[in-house]
């Protein structure tokens, strides 16, 4: 909703349709619900970020360093020369229009400026301005203009509305990545401490405990112990939980969030499970961390040096417990981070093995360099070659659709793996139709730091494609259950639901293999992992044995 | 019914709905209200083809039932989509009463004759329970955003409370046992 409501007067004079005016000049309109808030000065701060200071996006005076105009130039300057591909991107844009209309927030909100082509065009017109001739020439007959404070407002808004998610660069001719713009957009505005708060502080708390939530170790390892005593109160079964275990086989890292926020638990129950079983049944060691206890990295969205230190501990950590390999939870950007930049930014991984299930003997190639393997790949391999043992039946009150989570399937191509959990999993699952699902995917609208709460209707404007199809296929096929593997979607997707679904559901693609999944002596399960009865499997306590056991109660 | 305004709206329904539709589309920007209008694939444009479809309906409820049930079928979600949407709450719901011009635009010669006027007038008031409806419709939904931002920041307040050993809820069992009511 727009901010002002009109007066009646000012209402006989609405005209409701908007001026048709050239791009460049409609001035931003910071809206509230469109943005989120301006990063804590101590978070900024902790992490030795420039310009760290109390600031507000509604503000006149964003209190910018004197000489800011000089830092974008030379930081723009020295990015241009590191970065080929940022060069590349910034020069060889047609303007053809193919992206234009592929953004989930652009289609969601209908802000012009919101088209892929439109959002990359705020810094191009910058750097057409200050670093080509024919820019410097023609001025805005070229489309350029020159940096000032509305421009850089301009950007800091548009910037924190794009999820990297790289629909867009799917349909580009040229294969600009304009999530790549964004990121050097970003990493430019925190030259000038522009950060929002929901990245940095995150990210200060990771810098400093090991995880975005600044769980300390005590309280990451009380979690687990809670998800344990759950777990045998559920199955019977009480399940072993290594922490920091030097030695193991494996280490496990996923996304911290998953630990500590609903549906994400259950998925982090499916893992201790699923580690317990193959424990039992095959000898495997794997350990979690305290230490390397997120998997996310909201450095990413910072600056490309912030994700590498964010990401450097992983590596450390495989190393001092002295792992094989390193397995890798559910979760979105941490593939992108790991599959395309860990080996390069913090390798060699010349102390660990390449990765071999020693269950199955597969090699997982395509994990030769990094070293680190996808759960989706690990499990599907396991359930290929017949090695988990699985009741699909206690999961057919469920109606399942999967949404492909932007990072694992456009950043690395795990399109089958979980699908093939899914069927090995469910009886019953639907596909979303094929222009939003796999490389078409459609973002939670939640990425890319995203996911606060006084943004929320960016949120729901950008969530809009993804939740239509999922409208869709709960109407045609009565789907009730939305899986997803990413710690981001399992966050964004309930209140997105919500909103436009209510009658779906979210779920993590392992709290449904946990549900499945028949542990060496476990009772008769009538609930599944969030203690919900299994319909037609219900235990019906007998009224004598209520009383007896209140009985013993009151003794 | 043929001369009747209702036989006349009829009649020119096909022009009426497309005048209101993009009535209704034009209050996005241009750029915008191109491809709400172009795309044709209901997965790559949910608002344009919500709109697209919504329309018609409304038209036809508004001329034969108008059942508050059915209508809400095609008019609460286009009306979810507009309460996310940069509008004011009048930008949000005015594309209803554009409907009153429409017709009297498509309709001028034919509302020459007095009775026909007095059958609009009595039509006119049903457009105007059409956009109240919405009006109630575009509240539920500004109310269900805050609701889904404040059941996030409780829930996530809450659970670091438990979770920090602060909270101890009372269970089901020890309920009964004290003969309180739940």
């Amino acid at each position: 909703m727009a901010d002002e409501t009109p007066k009646p007067e000012e209402l006989i004079q609405i005209d409701h349709r908007p001026p048709k005016t050239d791009w460049m000049d409609v001035p931003v309109d910071i809206r509230k619900g469109m943005y989120c808030y301006a990063s804590n000065p101590k978070s900024v701060e902790y992490l030795g970020l420039p310009n760290a200071r109390q600031w507000n996006p509604l503000d006149e005076d964003w209190q910018l360093p004197e000489n800011w105009q000089e830092i974008i130039h030379e930081g723009f300057k020295e990015r241009l020369e590191k970065f080929r591909s940022f060069r590349v991107f910034m020069d060889i844009c047609v303007r053809c229009g193919a992206c234009a209309d592929k953004c989930h927030y652009f289609i969601g909100t209908g802000d012009p400026k919101n088209m892929p082509v439109l959002r990359a065009e705020l810094l191009r017109s910058v750097y057409r301005n200050d670093f080509t001739r024919m820019g410097k020439i023609l001025g805005k007959i070229n489309g350029a203009r020159p940096m000032s404070l509305d421009v850089l407002k301009e950007w800091w808004y548009y910037l924190f509305q794009c999820s990297e998610c790289r629909r867009c660069s799917v349909f580009c001719p040229y294969g600009i990545d304009t999530a790549e713009i964004t990121i050097m957009g970003r990493e430019l505005l925190n030259l000038l401490g522009l950060n929002i708060d929901w990245i940095a502080t995150p990210v200060a708390n990771c810098y400093r405990t090991g995880n975005h939530l600044g769980i300390q170790p005590h309280a990451f390892k009380d979690m687990l112990d809670f998800f344990v005593e759950d777990i045998e109160e559920i199955t019977g079964v009480q399940v072993d939980c290594n922490i920091n275990k030097k030695g193991a086989d494996i280490l496990f890292i996923t996304p911290s969030g998953d630990v500590f926020a609903d549906p994400g638990t259950y998925t982090a129950m499916g893992y201790l499970m699923l580690f317990h079983y193959l424990k039992e049944k095959y000898g495997l060691d794997v350990t979690w961390s305290t230490y390397g206890s997120e998997g996310g990295n909201f450095g990413f969205f910072t600056s490309h040096e912030t994700m590498k230190r964010l990401n450097s501990k992983m590596y450390a950590e495989a190393k001092r417990l002295g792992v094989k390999w390193i397995l890798g939870g559910e979760c979105g950007h941490m593939w992108r981070v790991i599959n395309q930049y860990m080996d390069t930014m913090n390798g060699p991984t010349d102390f660990l093995e390449e990765p071999v299930s020693p269950i199955t003997g597969t090699k997982f190639e395509n994990a030769r360099s990094n070293r680190m393997v996808h759960i989706a790949e690990f499990v599907a391999d396991l359930i290929k070659h017949g090695k988990l043992e699985l009741d699909p039946s206690r999961n057919d009150h469920l109606k399942v659709t999967f949404h492909d989570s932007c990072n694992p399937s456009r950043g690395m191509g795990i399109f089958d793996e979980p699908r093939y959990v899914i069927e090995s999993v469910c009886n019953h699952f639907y596909e979303m139709p094929a222009n939003t699902i796999r490389e078409n995917t459609f973002c939670c609208g939640s990425g890319a730091g995203l996911n606060a709460g006084e943004n929320m209707e960016l949120r729901l404007t950008g969530g809009l494609p993804r939740a239509n199809a999922v409208k869709h296929v709960h109407e045609k096929h009565g789907v009730n259950m939305l899986a997803c593997i990413c710690a981001i979607d399992r966050a964004a997707l309930p209140p997105l639901m919500e909103y436009w679904v209510p009658e779906v559901d979210v779920t993590g693609l392992h709290e449904m293999v946990a549900n499945a999944l028949i542990m060496p002596g476990e009772n008769e399960r009538s609930t599944d992992l969030r203690g919900e009865d299994i319909p037609g499997r219900e235990v019906v306590e007998e009224e004598s044995d209520i009383e007896s056991e209140e009985q013993a109660d009151e003794k | 019914m043929g001369n009747s305004l209702k036989g006349l709206i009829e009649k020119k329904k096909k022009d009426i709905i497309r005048h209101w539709f993009e009535a209704t589309i034009q209050t996005y920007a241009p750029d915008t209200a191109q491809f709400y209008k172009g795309q044709k694939d209901e997965f790559a444009n949910p608002v344009g083809n919500t709109t697209s479809e919504g329309i018609p309906f409304l038209l036809d409820q508004l001329l034969n039932d108008f059942d508050s049930e059915a209508i809400k079928s095609h008019l609460d979600p286009i009306i979810r989509i507009r309460a996310v949407q940069n509008f004011t709450p009048s930008q949000a719901t005015a594309f209803i009463l554009k409907l009153k011009e429409i017709l009297r635009d498509c309709l001028s010669d034919e509302l020459q004759d007095a009775a026909r006027l007095k059958e609009l007038l009595a039509f006119e008031s049903r457009i105007d329970q059409l956009s109240l409806m919405a009006f109630d419709l575009y509240m539920n939904c500004r109310e269900k955003i805050y609701e889904i931002a404040a059941n996030e920041t409780r829930n996530q307040t809450f659970r670091a409370f438990k979770r920090a050993g602060l909270i101890v809820e009372p269970s089901e069992r020890s309920r009964k046992v004290k003969g309180v009511k739940p």
